[in-house]
């Protein structure tokens, strides 16, 4: 079956009204939630995870589309109205959309980038149907080593090859890697970090990780800067529609910011921010309007975000098709399938292709939603914006704890949130990104699976895992994205990685 | 977060806090490697087995340690933001209350006593207002994921006053 049938099958399945209403739930609370200060898509998907414990995986797959693309959405209504960004990759849309906002143009600057994300996700979301069979026919044929190899890639361009330092992204990755190891060893059924603790046995959960490192540590980060840096929400003035102009403006910004930001998410790069940065540099160059840039040019934001939602749609490459998170937002997101027992990798898609292509056809539906509700109720999420910071941030932790004591109120679990909260405080101030620890933890024991299996078949070979030409290739490509940006930096060219840095998710 | 500009420490003393860091790398290094070594019993066929990879990343742990020596010592680690002490404090109060209370007077109560914390340490001082406000809160989430989503919310005195409250009108 080619690909058109396969996604209009995909399509049938996400169109059951049932799932139209799980897709509907899931833009609406990720919306919601994203929307909020600090609040990134990776926290966003992490603290609505619990909202999906009882649904079948399809309907809870759909849901998490949606909670996704809704928490992006909101993101970039966030850092345009306030000014704050909620997630590293809208850092840019901050840029020029609040300048707009301040202008008394913050509706064309939210039309533009509600339209380009959906542009974006749209042309994304195909080139992601048609661009994962491929990936899947090339994937089947990679072995322990090959996977292997892949993964010490994604260990590297999440942690090490962006952001200020090599040191910090590493330290970031082996804390993750670190914490990977509690519990029983899959082969072996040895204990490992676990220190007789029953409730570590089963080892740390994604979930509770990410979200006490970004909305627990978050929350404390804030509350310690005590009473500096107070956000004003700008008001919506104005239309909220663009007019003939802006349109002219913004729809080449949306095309080049697609054809950037999907290729970038679909390696296993790391971040959807790096695209934003690329798309925001280039637009300054081809702008007529050069002069705008920094006061609230349309394109700086146009650009930018459908950058951000393309390669958002890039990440899900690698994951579904390799089973490689790529991001934090990804890696929780695999936490979600591996909650119902279910593993994406080049499997998956013979296996379980109604589910994969629901899922897919359910990103398009989830994208046409967005664009259709979210503009007319922007007024709602602005009120949102608006409220006090005490009850915003109690209400955020209310939330947070909800999901760990759904799962497990133990005292131990947490515990676990407490100290992993207090974990990414710490992080937080000391200028160590977060999401290579997430990463680390959910891709460490894979790898290491990975690797035990290379190594088994060749007897403790070591020479084996470089002596398939892919094998080798990739770990060249690991080497060099670890070596090169660590050149760069020591000869004072490190600002363009810096602003780079993968952070939130 | 990390986009402004790095303010390299001019004066390049020793960054203390830094240290700290590189000794928890150092010490972290030790338990991996201490954990692992306690491992063993298992005849490998292979060479490597389920202490392997803990035994590498102790090493790359207590090697990124000693590199966040040098970079401390020569004053690498960007300029940190002062830090407020009594907000944190106040929120992991909060954790810690709803944590160690939350099997015995169950989820409503336990956080909403984290809400009115969390809340304390944003500047609302008024307990009276946010206590209360935290519980309603809280049981309208109890509700709605306990009962609607089916999720086990541990319940206390109050969950099982408002269930019989409700139970003689669901039944009717």
């Amino acid at each position: 079956m080619g690909t058109v049938d396969l996604l209009i099958q995909g399509l049938g399945v996400a169109i059951q009204p049932i799932n139209l209403l799980y897709a509907l739930i899931g833009v609406t609370l990720g919306t919601l939630v994203g929307v909020l200060p600090g609040i990134g898509p990776a926290t966003t998907v992490a603290l609505l995870l619990p909202v999906t414990y009882r649904l079948d995986p399809a309907g809870s797959l759909i849901m998490f589309a949606g909670i996704y693309y809704g928490g992006m959405y909101g993101g970039s209504t966030t850092s345009i109205l306030l000014n704050t960004p909620g997630e590293s990759a809208s850092i840019v849309t901050a840029l020029e959309g609040n300048k707009m906002a301040k202008a008394g143009r913050g509706g064309a600057a939210l039309s533009t980038a509600a339209i380009g994300s959906f542009v974006a996700g749209l042309i994304a979301t195909i080139a992601l149907a048609f661009l994962a069979p491929w990936v899947v026919s090339f994937a089947l044929a990679f072995g322990p080593r090959e996977y292997f190899a892949l993964m010490v890639l994604a260990f590297v361009t999440v942690s090490a090859a962006f952001g200020d330092s090599a040191l910090r992204g590493l330290v970031s990755l082996f804390i993750g890697l670190t914490l990977g190891l509690v519990g029983i060893d899959l082969q072996t059924g040895q204990a490992r970090l676990s220190f007789g603790v029953p409730d570590l046995l089963d080892g740390i959960e994604v979930t509770t990780l990410a979200v006490a490192m970004f909305a627990i540590g978050e929350t404390l980060y804030v509350a310690a800067q005590g009473k500096r840096a107070p956000a004003t929400v700008e008001p919506v003035k104005g239309s909220l529609w663009m007019n003939a102009r802006d349109w002219a403006r913004s729809w080449k910004p949306w095309l080049r910011g697609t054809v950037i930001g999907f290729p970038i998410g679909a390696m296993p790069a790391g971040g959807a921010e790096i695209g934003t940065f690329f798309s925001y540099a280039l637009e300054k160059r081809l702008s007529k309007h050069k002069e705008e840039f920094g006061n609230g040019a349309i394109e700086g934001v146009a650009g930018p975000e459908a950058a951000n939602n393309a390669s958002a749609a890039g990440t899900l490459v690698p994951l579904l098709t390799l089973g490689l998170p790529t991001s934090a937002t990804a890696a929780i997101m695999l936490a979600g399938f591996q909650q119902y027992g279910l593993q994406p990798g080049p499997l998956l898609f013979t296996s379980n292709p109604q589910l994969v292509w629901g899922l897919i056809a359910s990103l398009l539906i989830a994208n046409l939603m967005l664009v259709i509700l979210n503009l007319p109720l922007v007024g709602l999420w602005v009120r949102l914006l608006t409220i006090p910071k005490h009850w915003l941030y109690a209400g955020i932790l209310l939330f947070a704890t909800l999901g760990t004591i759904g799962a497990n109120p133990s005292v131990v679990e947490l515990g676990m949130l407490l100290v992993f909260g207090l974990m990414g405080y710490a992080l937080r101030v000391f200028h160590f990104p977060i999401a290579p620890v997430v990463v680390g933890l959910i891709l460490g024991p894979m790898a290491e699976q990975q690797l035990r299996r290379a190594l088994a078949i060749s007897q403790g070979d070591v020479t084996v895992l470089v002596t398939s030409p892919i094998a080798a290739t990739l770990l060249t490509l690991a080497a060099l994205a670890l070596i090169v940006p660590m050149i760069l930096r020591a000869r004072g060219r490190g600002q363009v990685l810096t602003q780079m840095a993968a952070d939130s998710d | 977060m990390t986009t402004e500009p790095l303010h390299r420490n001019p004066e390049r003393r020793p960054d203390r806090a830094a240290l700290v860091i590189a000794a928890v790398l150092l010490v972290l290094a030790g338990i991996v490697a201490w954990d692992a070594s306690r491992i063993g019993g298992v005849v490998q066929y292979a060479r490597i087995g389920p202490q392997t990879v803990p035994y590498a990343i102790a090493i790359c742990l207590a090697g990124l340690g000693l590199w966040t020596i040098v970079e401390a010592l020569r004053g690498d680690f960007p300029e940190r933001e002062p830090q407020e002490a009594m907000p944190v404090l106040w929120i992991v109060a909060g954790l810690l209350v709803q944590l160690l209370t939350i099997r015995f007077i169950g989820f409503s109560i336990a956080t909403g006593v984290l809400f009115a914390l969390v809340a304390r340490a944003f500047g609302e001082r008024r307990f009276w207002i946010s206590i209360p406000f935290g519980i309603v809160l809280s049981i309208a989430v109890w509700v709605i994921f306990a009962r609607g989503l089916s999720l086990t919310l541990p319940h206390g005195p109050l969950e099982d006053a408002l269930m019989n409250l409700l139970r003689p009108r669901t039944t009717a």
